[in-house]
C-alpha cells in the first residue's frame, strides 16, 4: 500500500484538529465538534460560497473567509466564535430576514426550519428593516413540488441535488439579484423524476411537497423508521404519522436523519407513495362468498371457514391447495408460509411471484461468502459492471449509488444494456447490445470468444469487447450488477467470469420489497428456506417436523391443475397473479380460494373469501434487499380491523387445530413478545390477551408477534446469523447468500417474470398511490423522452 | 470627447432593447470628438483618431511590430519584460500583470486561454470602447503577445452587451488579422497557431468579474465561481487562462516594442506607464485622457478637465469609477496612483474620475449609486443581494423625504456588514461608496430628516415613495 497522505494540524478554536489533506475546514471542525453554520454548504455536492454563514476568522488572512469552500493547511489558525465572525453571521440573518415572509406559524417547515434553528442560534431577533417585502405568489409545479419564492433563501441546495444527485437537471436559476428565482425546467412546471429530493433538502419551507403541506406540524407526529415497500432497493424511510379517524394515519416519508443505506435519498414511490394506505377501496372487513357474492363477514366466521374447508382439502389430498406467496410481506411472515405450508397444508405447492433467478444465484455462488455486494458496497467499489436492467426506473436507490459514485469516487462504470438507459451518462464504457443478448455477455466474458458474433455493432467492436474483457479482469472489487435478463444456466457462467476477479462482488437485482426475501425463505415448491432442497429436509424434518419431500408444482402449473380438478384450494397471500401473471380467473371457479390483501384486486375478486391485511408499513418485520441487506420494519400506520398476515396465518393454522406453538416458537429466545412494548396499535394487545387467555396462554407471550420467529430464521436460514442487536437497532445487516444443498437444481428460467415497473408505478400497489397516479409522467412516455439532457 | 456621465450611468439601470438605438445614435453622434492636453503621454491613444481600425493604417503605425518581435522571444522573457515594465491591471484591482502571467503553469494537459476583458461597465469608465473603437488591432495583438508568453493558442475578446455597435468594427479587425496572417495557423510564418474570437455580453455588470465572464463565455449564467482554485491554474473550460483588461492588453505592445525601463520610468516606482483617465461629471472640458500614472489629481480636475464650471465650488470626486470612496475637496490633492490612493482610503479602480460639484446631493448620488448595485448584483450571495436590495429602497425612501435617524447608521451599518463578507468584490463595490458617502458627509444625509424635502431640489417635490422590484 502506499504511504497514507500525511494528516494536517491545525488549531481551531484553541483546539487541536487533524484531518487528512484536502478536507474542507468546515468538515475539519465538526470532528472536534464545532458547528459552523451553514445554508448552502452540503456535503458531498459542489461548493458554493453563497450564503456567507460560514465565515471564520483565520490568523494571517484580512477579511473573514467562508469555512466551506476553505481547505485547511498545516498551522492554520481558526477562530470560529469571536465577535467578529458573530457579528458577520447576525448580520447575514438580519439581510436574510429582512425580505423573509416570516410565514412561520403556517410554514411547513416551521420546527424544524434551518432560517428559525439559526435565527435562534445566532440571534437577528429584532429588526432594522422597515421596508415593503418583495412578494411572488406561490407556484404548484407538480402534484407534488410547490414553490414559495419568499421564502426560497438561495442556496441552492435544490439545484443540486437535482442536477448533480439525480442527474436530471429539471432545477435551474432565472434572472439575477434580488429577483433571482429558482425554476422549473418546463417554465411553469416541472417534468421531472418527481423524487422531491429537492423538498427534502431545502432547508426552509420554500419548497413543499403536494402530499404533505399544511397538513400537520412536525411536533404532531410520530416519526417512525422503517423501510419503503416498494422496490427491491430497501430504503430506509422515517414516516411522519399522525392519529386519524381509521387509525394512524401516514402523512410523510423522508429520511433526514440519513440513517439507513440509502443516506437521505428517496425515490417518488419511497417519499410519497405510502397513500395507498389509505386509499378509499381499502378493505377493512373480510369478505365471504355467499350466493355468488362477496359479502362482509366477521373473522371468527372467515377463520372457521378456511380451517373447516383447508382441513378437507388436506385431508382428501395433501398436495390438493396451492400457496402463492408474497414479495412484499416480511420474512418473518413468508418463513412462517413456507412452514405453514409444508408443516399445516402438509404440500410442498408453494411459489410467488419470481422476478429473479435467487436459486440459480445462490447455487453458482456455491456457499462462497463476501461474494454479494450491500447496497453500501455499490457506493464505495471502485469499479462496477451493470448487465441489463435500468436501475434509473427499475432500481431508484441502486442508480443514485452507481451515479454518486463516479460523481464522488470516480469509479468506473461498464454498463451493457440493449437499451441506451440513462446510467449510460456516468459510464466509462457503454456498450449497447442487440436485445436478449445479455446471456451471450455473460458467455464472452467467461471466455467464449465466438459470442462476441451476436455482441458487435455499430458501437462495439469486437475488439472494443476484448478490451472491455481484458479491462475487468484487471479491475479489483469490481461489483457486478445484472438483472433478471441474466438467468438459468448463463448465471453460473457470469458467475464464474465475476470469482476469478480479485474481490469481486455480485448483485443480482430482483424487483419487490421483499422479492429476495421470498426466495430466501423458500417460497418455492422444491425449496425451504435457505435454498435447501425439499428432498434432504435434514434440519428442518429435525426443527419443524414431518413435511413431504417430493417437490409440487410453480406457479404457472397451478391453474392447470385446478382446471383439471386437481387442485382444489388456492391460498393466496399478498399477490396478484391474476393481474401480473396472467393467471386464468376461470380456472378457480371449482377451487376453495382464500386471498390476503389490502385491495379487492383482480385476484382478491375471484376468492371465497378474502382476508384485509396490514401492509408493511403497518406491521413489524425485516425485509431483505436485493443485495441481501437485512433490515428492520418498524410499524408506523394502522388502518382498524385489518390484521397483519403474520397473525392470519397463525389463526388460520389454529382454525385447522394446529399446535401453533408447533409453528411460531413464541415463549422461547429473545424475542418473546416484543409486540407489545413495540408500541403495538390500540387494542391488539387486548384483543391478542383475550385469544391468549381463551387458549390457556401466558398472554406475555404471543404467536402474533413475528419476532417471536426470528431466532428461528437466525439459526435455520444459512447467511441470516447478523447480529441482532444490530438489526434491532435499525442497522442493516448484509446476509451472504447461501444454499444448504449445493449445487441446487436450475430453475426453469421462464417462470421469471420481471415487475418491468418504471419510476412512476409499483405494481399492484402503486394502482391505488395517488401521488403516482396523479404525476404526468406517468404516462408512460418513451425513454428517450423521459429523459432530460444532461447540462 | 464629452462624455456625459449621466447618460452612461442611467443606460445600465433602465435602457432597454427599444431606447438603445437611439442611445446609440446620441452616442454615436458624440464619438468623433476626442479631446486633448498638453500633459498627455500617448501610449495607448498614440493611434486614436488616426484610422487605425483599417489594417494598413495600422501597420503604418507600427501595428503588429510587437508580435513579431515577441515571436523572437522567449516567453520567460516576455513575462519578465512585462513584470518589469509595472504595468498593472487596469480593470481595477491593479496586480502586476507579468505577475499574473507567469501564474501559468508552464505544462498542462488542458488548453490555455487569454480572455480580453472588454466588459467596461463601470459607471464613470469608458475608455475600453475608445480602444475598441480606434485601435482595435492593438487589443488583439495584446491577446496574441500574451498568449505567446503563457504557451496558449487561443484568444478571446469579451465585450459589453452594451457596445453592441463596436462589434463590427472589432470583428473586422479580426478577419483583417486573419487575412494577413496574424491569426490563424502558423501567424507570421513563425509555426506557431493562434486563434482569436470575439465574444459579446448580454448586459449584466458582473460579467465583468473575471470568473463571471467566464461562465458568461460557457454559455451560462454570469455569476462568479468559487476561488481557489484561480483562473491562471483552472480558468476558461477548465483550462490555465489568462486575464486581463482591454487596456492592460493594449499597453503590451507598447512595452515590447519601447522596453520594460522606457515604460516604467513614465510613472512613479510600482506603477508603471500611463492610463487613461475618464474624466466626467462637473467639469468644462470631460473626456478620457491618457496621462502618467501618479499625476496629481488636483491638477487633472483643474488644468485637464478645466476645472468646474458656472463658477461652482467641488464638493467630491470619484477617483477610480462608481465603486471607489469618494474623496472630499479637501483630499484631492493626491497622486493617481494604486498605492497612493489606497494610502488615501480609496483606490484608483478603472481610472474613471468623477467630479461632483456644490449643486450635487449627495444622498441622491448615493441613491444612485446604489441603484446600479442593486441592478446589477448577480444575486448569488445573501449579503450583496439582500444588501443592495435593502439599501437601495432605505435610500429611496431617505431621499424622498421619508428618512429616519436611525436610518443613517442602519445604510452604514449594512454597508459595513457587506464590506469583506461577499462572494466577490461586487459587494464590496457597493459597500465601500456608500460607507463614505454617510461618513464624510452625514451632514447632508441629516438634512433630509424629518420630513424635509432634499435641499438641493429646486423644486422641493417629494418623490413618489418606491413600487416593489
Ligand atoms: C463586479 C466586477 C466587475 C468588473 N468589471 C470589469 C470590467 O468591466 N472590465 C475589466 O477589465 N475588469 C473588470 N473587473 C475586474 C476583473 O475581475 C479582473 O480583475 C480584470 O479583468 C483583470 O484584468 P487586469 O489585471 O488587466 O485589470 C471587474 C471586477 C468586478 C468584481
Ligand atoms: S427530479 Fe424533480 S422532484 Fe427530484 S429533485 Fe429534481 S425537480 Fe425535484
Ligand atoms: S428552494 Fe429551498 S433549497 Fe432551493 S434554493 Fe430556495 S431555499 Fe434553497
Ligand atoms: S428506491 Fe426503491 S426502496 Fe427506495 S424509495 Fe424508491 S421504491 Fe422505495
Ligand atoms: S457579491 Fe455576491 S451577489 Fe453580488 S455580484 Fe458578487 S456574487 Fe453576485
Ligand atoms: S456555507 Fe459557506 S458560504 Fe454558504
Amino acid at each position: 500500500m502506499a504511504d497514507a497522505p500525511k494528516e494536517i494540524s491545525l488549531t481551531v478554536d484553541g483546539k487541536k484538529v487533524t484531518s487528512p489533506p484536502g478536507t474542507l475546514l468546515i468538515e475539519a471542525c465538526k470532528t472536534v465538534g464545532i458547528e459552523v453554520p451553514s445554508f448552502c454548504y452540503y456535503p458531498n455536492f459542489s461548493l458554493q460560497g453563497a450564503c456567507r454563514m460560514c465565515l471564520v476568522k483565520i490568523e494571517k488572512m484580512p477579511k473573514l473567509q467562508t469555512a466551506c469552500t476553505t481547505v485547511i493547511s498545516e498551522a492554520m489558525t481558526v477562530t470560529t466564535n469571536n465577535e467578529e465572525v458573530r457579528q458577520a453571521r447576525k448580520a447575514m440573518l438580519e439581510m436574510l430576514l429582512g425580505n423573509h415572509p416570516l410565514d412561520c406559524p403556517v410554514c411547513d417547515a416551521g420546527g424544524e426550519c434551518e432560517l428559525q434553528d439559526m435565527t435562534f442560534s445566532y440571534g437577528a431577533a429584532e429588526s432594522k428593516f422597515m421596508e415593503a417585502k418583495n412578494h411572488k405568489d406561490e407556484q404548484q409545479w407538480s402534484p407534488v413540488v410547490y414553490f414559495d419564492r419568499p421564502r426560497c433563501i438561495l442556496c441552492y441546495r435544490c439545484v443540486r441535488v437535482c442536477g448533480e444527485g439525480m442527474d436530471v437537471w429539471a432545477l435551474g436559476v432565472q434572472n439575477r439579484g434580488v429577483v433571482s428565482v429558482i425554476a422549473p425546467n418546463k417554465e411553469d412546471h416541472l417534468e421531472c423524476e418527481e423524487c422531491g429530493m429537492c423538498i427534502d433538502i431545502c432547508p426552509v419551507g420554500a419548497l413543499t411537497s403536494g402530499a404533505y403541506r399544511y397538513k400537520t406540524r412536525p411536533w404532531e407526529m410520530k416519526h417512525v423508521g422503517t423501510i419503503c415497500t416498494h422496490c427491491g432497493d430497501g430504503c430506509k424511510t422515517t414516516l411522519g404519522v399522525r392519529r386519524a379517524e381509521s387509525g394512524l394515519q401516514i402523512v410523510r416519508g423522508d429520511n433526514r436523519d440519513k440513517s439507513g443505506i440509502n443516506g437521505d435519498f428517496l425515490c417518488i414511490k419511497g417519499r410519497y407513495a405510502f397513500d395507498f394506505a389509505d386509499n378509499p377501496e381499502r378493505l377493512k372487513q373480510p369478505l365471504v362468498r355467499k350466493d355468488g357474492r362477496l359479502l362482509p363477514a366477521t373473522w371468527e366466521e372467515a377463520f372457521e371457514l378456511i380451517g373447516k374447508r383447508f382441513s378437507e382439502i388436506r385431508d382428501k389430498d395433501g398436495q390438493s391447495i396451492g400457496v402463492v406467496g408474497s414479495t412484499r410481506t416480511t420474512n418473518e411472515e413468508n418463513y412462517l408460509l413456507s412452514k405453514f405450508a409444508r408443516l399445516v397444508l402438509k404440500t410442498n405447492n408453494i411459489d410467488h411471484h419470481r422476478t429473479a433467478d435467487f436459486p440459480a444465484f445462490a447455487a453458482a455462488l456455491a456457499g462462497k461468502t463476501d461474494r454479494t455486494a450491500s447496497m453500501r458496497d455499490v457506493f464505495n467499489a471502485p469499479a462496477i459492471l451493470l448487465i441489463g436492467n435500468n436501475p434509473t426506473d427499475q432500481h431508484p436507490l441502486l442508480a443514485w449509488q452507481i451515479r454518486n459514485n463516479v460523481r464522488l469516487h470516480r469509479a468506473r462504470l461498464y454498463a451493457i444494456n440493449c437499451q441506451p438507459i440513462k446510467l449510460r451518462r456516468q459510464a466509462t464504457n457503454f456498450m449497447e447490445i442487440p436485445s436478449g443478448a445479455e446471456g451471450k455477455v455473460a458467455a464472452f466474458l467467461a471466455g467464449d470468444d465466438t459470442a462476441a458474433d451476436a455482441l458487435t455493432s455499430a458501437t462495439a467492436s469486437r475488439d472494443g469487447w476484448r478490451q472491455l474483457r481484458e479491462k475487468l479482469r484487471t479491475e479489483q472489487n469490481l461489483v457486478i450488477i445484472f438483472g433478471s435478463e441474466i438467468r438459468g444456466n448463463d448465471l453460473p457462467t457470469l458467475v464464474k467470469f465475476g470469482l476469478a476477479i480479485p474481490g469481486a462482488k455480485f448483485v443480482c437485482l430482483g424487483d419487490y420489497a421483499n422479492s429476495r426475501g421470498a426466495a430466501d425463505m423458500g417460497l418455492y415448491p422444491d425449496l425451504l428456506p435457505g435454498y435447501h432442497r425439499v428432498a434432504d429436509a435434514g434440519k428442518f424434518h429435525e426443527e419443524w417436523g414431518k413435511i413431504p419431500s417430493a417437490p409440487g408444482i410453480a406457479l404457472p402449473a397451478m391453474a392447470d391443475a385446478a382446471k383439471t380438478g386437481k387442485l382444489k384450494g388456492l391460498y393466496v397471500v399478498g399477490a396478484n397473479p391474476v393481474a401480473r401473471l396472467g393467471f386464468d380467473p376461470f380456472a378457480f371457479s371449482k377451487s376453495f380460494v382464500v386471498v390476503q390483501d389490502m385491495f379487492l384486486t383482480e385476484t382478491a375478486s375471484i376468492a371465497d373469501v378474502v382476508l384485509p391485511v396490514a401492509n408493511a408499513y403497518e406491521k413489524s418485520g425485516t425485509f431483505t434487499n436485493t443485495c441481501g441487506d437485512l433490515q428492520l420494519l418498524k410499524k408506523a400506520g394502522e388502518v382498524s380491523d385489518t390484521k397483519p398476515d403474520f397473525e392470519i396465518i397463525v389463526r388460520i393454522a389454529d382454525a385447522m387445530g394446529f399446535d401453533v406453538r408447533k409453528l411460531v416458537p413464541f415463549g422461547t429466545g429473545t424475542r418473546a413478545d416484543m409486540g407489545q412494548s413495540r408500541g403495538a396499535q390500540s387494542g391488539e394487545a387486548d384483543r391478542h390477551a383475550v385469544w391468549l387467555e381463551a387458549h390457556g396462554l401466558e398472554p406475555k407471550m404471543s404467536p402474533f408477534d413475528p419476532m417471536a420467529i426470528l431466532d428461528e430464521i437466525q439459526r435455520l436460514v444459512p447467511g441470516y446469523d447478523v447480529s441482532q442487536i444490530n438489526l434491532l437497532s435499525g442497522n442493516d445487516q448484509h446476509t451472504n447468500l447461501m444454499s444448504q444443498s449445493a449445487g441446487s437444481a436450475a430453475h426453469d428460467g421462464s417462470l421469471i417474470a420481471p415487475a418491468n415497473d418504471d419510476l412512476f408505478t409499483s405494481g399492484t400497489l402503486g394502482r391505488y398511490s395517488r401521488a403516482l397516479n396523479s404525476v404526468i409522467e406517468n404516462r408512460h412516455l418513451q425513454p428517450a423522452e423521459t429523459e432530460v439532457a444532461a447540462d | 470627447m464629452i462624455i456625459d456621465f449621466r447618460l452612461l450611468i442611467e443606460d445600465h439601470g433602465t435602457s432597454t432593447i427599444k431606447n438603445q438605438k437611439s442611445t446609440i445614435k446620441n452616442r454615436q453622434s458624440k464619438m468623433a470628438s476626442l479631446v486633448s492636453h498638453p500633459d498627455e503621454v500617448r501610449v495607448v491613444s498614440k493611434r486614436f483618431g488616426q484610422g487605425a481600425t483599417s489594417i494598413d493604417r495600422y501597420l503604418e503605425l507600427d501595428g503588429y511590430k510587437a508580435v513579431q518581435k515577441a515571436l523572437g522571444m522567449q516567453p520567460d522573457a516576455i513575462v519578465n519584460e512585462v513584470k518589469n515594465s509595472g504595468l498593472r491591471g487596469r480593470g481595477g484591482a491593479g496586480f502586476n500583470t507579468g505577475l499574473k502571467w507567469s501564474f501559468v503553469p508552464k505544462q498542462s494537459p488542458k488548453p490555455k486561454y487569454v480572455l480580453c476583458n472588454g466588459d467596461e461597465s463601470e459607471p464613470g469608465t469608458c475608455k475600453d470602447r475608445l480602444i475598441f473603437e480606434h485601435d482595435p488591432h492593438a487589443v488583439i495583438e495584446g491577446v496574441v503577445i500574451a498568449g505567446l508568453a503563457v504557451g496558449s493558442h487561443t484568444g478571446y475578446i469579451y465585450i459589453r452587451g452594451e457596445y453592441r455597435y463596436l462589434s463590427e468594427i472589432m470583428q473586422k479587425a479580426l478577419k483583417d488579422a486573419y487575412a494577413r496572417g496574424f491569426l490563424g495557423k502558423n501567424i507570421l510564418g513563425s509555426g506557431y497557431d493562434f486563434d482569436v474570437y470575439w465574444h459579446g455580453g448580454a448586459g449584466a455588470y458582473e460579467v465583468g468579474e473575471e470568473s463571471a465572464l467566464m461562465e458568461s463565455l460557457e454559455g451560462k449564467r454570469g455569476i462568479p465561481r468559487v476561488r481557489p482554485p484561480f483562473p491562471a491554474v483552472v480558468g476558461l473550460w477548465g483550462g490555465p487562462t489568462v486575464i486581463n483588461n482591454a487596456e492592460t492588453l493594449a499597453s503590451v505592445p507598447p512595452i515590447i516594442l519601447g522596453g520594460a525601463e522606457w515604460y516604467a520610468a513614465i510613472g512613479p516606482p510600482k506603477n508603471g506607464g500611463t492610463r487613461l483617465f475618464c474624466l466626467s461629471g462637473n467639469l468644462a472640458r470631460p473626456g478620457v485622457y491618457e496621462l502618467p500614472m501618479g499625476y496629481n489629481l488636483k491638477k487633472m480636475i483643474y488644468e485637464v478637465g478645466g476645472g468646474i464650471p458656472n463658477s461652482r465650488k467641488l464638493k467630491a470626486v470619484v477617483p477610480g469609477g462608481s465603486s471607489t470612496p469618494c474623496l472630499t475637496a479637501d483630499e484631492v490633492d493626491v497622486s493617481m496612483d494604486f498605492d497612493s490612493l489606497m494610502k488615501a482610503g480609496s483606490m484608483l479602480g478603472s481610472g474613471g474620475v468623477v467630479v461632483l460639484d456644490d449643486s450635487t446631493c449627495i444622498v441622491k448620488f448615493a441613491l444612485r449609486t446604489m441603484k446600479f448595485y442593486q441592478h446589477e448584483s448577480c444575486g448569488w450571495c445573501i449579503p450583496c443581494r439582500e444588501g443592495t436590495d435593502w439599501l437601495k429602497k432605505t435610500l429611496t425612501r431617505f431621499h424622498a423625504g421619508g428618512g429616519l435617524k436611525k436610518d443613517i447608521d442602519n445604510i452604514q451599518y449594512l454597508a459595513e456588514n457587506m464590506l469583506g463578507r461577499t462572494f466577490c468584490p461586487l459587494g464590496d463595490a457597493a459597500a465601500m461608496p456608500t460607507i463614505a458617502f454617510v461618513k464624510k458627509f452625514r451632514k447632508e444625509f441629516e438634512d433630509h430628516l424629518e420630513g424635509k424635502p432634499c435641499p438641493f431640489e429646486k423644486e422641493a417635490a417629494i418623490e413618489q415613495l418606491p413600487v416593489m422590484a
